[in-house]
């Protein structure tokens, strides 16, 4: 099971200081948090995409391309990429680059944005999101499977004779999940093509992520991919831990109530009852993240969120050299113990490779 | 069957919540069914909540699949500032908007004087019509005045008729609620741009 950290990359004033870092510390803050994930055992890094303040990735290849050159086992993948607004050309052509220069560690996630404004501005329409979706996705595939595409499609130019550069990696395209919070389309999107699905179930309570990682892995077994447990699911987590549980919720109080997305509306308690958000001892952040498994099943990625709302960069390598030391061990044995063998692991480039060679179909 | 009173009345009694309850036996007189009442101002801030998080909590939950699921709905809402209460629209702001389609809707409010009584009809109507719902052609106002005087009665109980008429007669056409999430196949989704395109 792979064990990782996603960034939304939002600059946030310190709700404490009331300092706002720069986007350039933001920026070199995400490469050090990066950095620490692989020091301390973890397995993947993650970037979020976006096209706005505060925000500052908006670049993701280039950011990964950079912790690429830097790391040597991290697998480097998006949370996520716009697959609606970004031409598929484009997403094929970057990736493809990032997958050589990091021998191949890395995948990236899909998904459909959740900025309504971004759409015009990338000259797309927001109705046609779902379509969109499924459009350039198909369009994406062919891209990396087929050396030369005739394509025509409804949202873009078409391509005749078209070869996308450089070729994936030994021939075998990166490996893709599909981000979705509540679009059952998506679930299905994935299922068809064998494809991971992540619930990105951070802000959700337990029984609404239950019901679409569900359906996606009923979906994945009726498209002959594998039986509904073998299919390749990812989730989100949320945590911010001290030795003793008061000390870390008294320290992360003013980020949760001035924090983006929930700020100024629930208790920490309340959200902590109903969501994933585990503020706490280490011991309580393993039991929560456990706990997944009940209504997920077994899965193959958990990534955490450790790094938002202004938390300075020290606290949160701190968060992160925790988690390395002395959360994601115990959680590498406890989702062990009793995980049928026959449920595999994430794909890597390496294993896609090795399936490849024995001819077995990775579709 | 299922009858769901939503009562947005904020005091305690509440002239909004008699009016519902007064209804809701006039109603199940009429046809056989057990009476929920749900509470806005229990839920005020779990709806407020539901805003900022994007997720009912538990008693909002547990409300809105009261709502969804019932056989026939009694709304009604005090009168603030000429239309009905925030609160009463936030509960319908937070139920997704399909889930009342084609659902017995009795619409009714109250009031410190009659002056407000085409709320019903300018506002609520209009709300409901919206949602999909149907509405019953008979909506009930209560102004303070009413509950001294005579004809409320009389309305309450053509109202009533109409829900429980209406409920009896849509019963055999309601589509069952749906517990799983719906999925069309991915080959049709596909087949349906290439059509397009």
């Amino acid at each position: 099971m792979q064990f990782g950290i996603f960034s939304v990359g939002d600059v946030t004033a310190d709700p404490t200081t009331g300092r706002t870092p720069t986007e350039r510390e933001r920026i070199k803050a995400m490469v050090a948090i990066a950095l620490k994930a692989e020091e301390v055992g973890l397995d993947v890094f993650a970037t979020g995409e976006h096209h706005n303040p505060p925000f500052v990735p908006s670049s993701p290849t280039t950011m990964l391309g950079y912790i690429a050159a830097r790391t040597e086992r991290l697998v480097l993948s998006t949370s996520t990429t716009l697959i609606t607004t970004n031409d598929p050309v484009k997403i094929a052509e970057d990736f493809a680059m990032l997958q050589h220069l990091a021998d191949g560690r890395m995948d990236l996630m899909m998904g459909r944005g959740n900025t309504g404004p971004v759409y015009p501005w990338f000259g797309q329409d927001i109705r046609q999101g779902i379509n969109l979706a499924i459009e350039n996705y198909a369009l994406l595939r062919r891209l990396w499977r087929e050396d030369v595409v005739d394509w025509e499609g409804k949202f873009r130019t078409p391509l005749q004779g078209f070869t996308s550069t450089p070729r994936p990696l030994d021939g075998v395209p990166p490996f893709v999940w599909h981000g979705s919070i509540r679009s059952p389309e998506i679930a299905e999107q994935a299922a068809y093509y064998g494809d991971g699905f992540f619930h990105n179930n951070i802000f959700w309570p337990a029984d609404h992520t239950k019901r679409m990682v569900e359906l996606y892995r009923a979906r994945y077994a009726h498209y002959g991919h594998g039986t509904p447990e073998q299919a390749i699911v990812g989730l989100g987590g949320q945590v911010f831990m001290r030795r003793n549980s008061q000390d870390a919720v008294r320290e992360f109080r003013p980020y949760f109530d001035n924090a983006p997305v929930y700020g100024h509306g629930p208790s920490l308690e309340d959200f902590t009852d109903q969501t994933p958000l585990t503020v706490g001892s280490p011991q309580q952040v393993i039991e929560k993240t456990l706990s997944f498994r009940e209504y997920a099943g077994d899965y193959q990625r958990q990534l955490f969120l450790m790094d938002h709302a202004g938390l300075p960069l020290k606290t949160v390598l701190e968060q992160i050299d925790m988690l390395g030391e002395e959360v994601v061990p115990v959680l590498r044995k406890e989702f062990a113990v009793g995980r049928p063998a026959n449920v595999p692991d994430a794909p890597t480039h390496q294993s896609l490779l090795a399936a490849a060679a024995q001819g077995v179909s990775v579709e | 069957m299922k009858l769901v009173v939503v009562s947005a009345g904020l005091s305690v009694p509440s002239s909004t919540r008699l009016l519902g309850d007064r209804l809701a036996k006039a109603t199940a007189g009429r046809v056989a069914a057990d009476v929920e009442v749900v509470e806005l101002r229990e839920l005020a801030v779990e709806i407020a909540h539901n805003f900022t998080n994007g997720f009912p909590g538990r008693k909002l939950s547990a409300a809105i699949d009261a709502v969804t699921g019932a056989d026939g709905l009694i709304v009604v809402t005090p009168v603030f500032s000429a239309s009905y209460s925030g609160l009463f629209k936030s509960f319908f702001d937070v139920i997704d908007p399909e889930a009342l389609v084609g659902k017995p809707v009795l619409i009714a409010a109250t009031g410190g004087s009659a002056r407000h009584s085409l709320v019903l009809e300018h506002a609520l109507r209009p709300l409901f019509a919206y949602l999909r719902a149907v509405v019953v052609p008979t909506a009930v106002y209560a102004a303070s005045e009413d509950w001294g005087a005579e004809g409320l009665d009389g309305r309450i109980e053509r109202a009533a008729g109409e829900l429980a008429g209406l409920m009896a007669g849509l019963s055999g056409a309601k589509p069952a609620v749906e517990e799983d999430l719906h999925v069309v196949p991915f080959e049709e989704q596909l087949a349906a741009l290439r059509s397009a395109g």
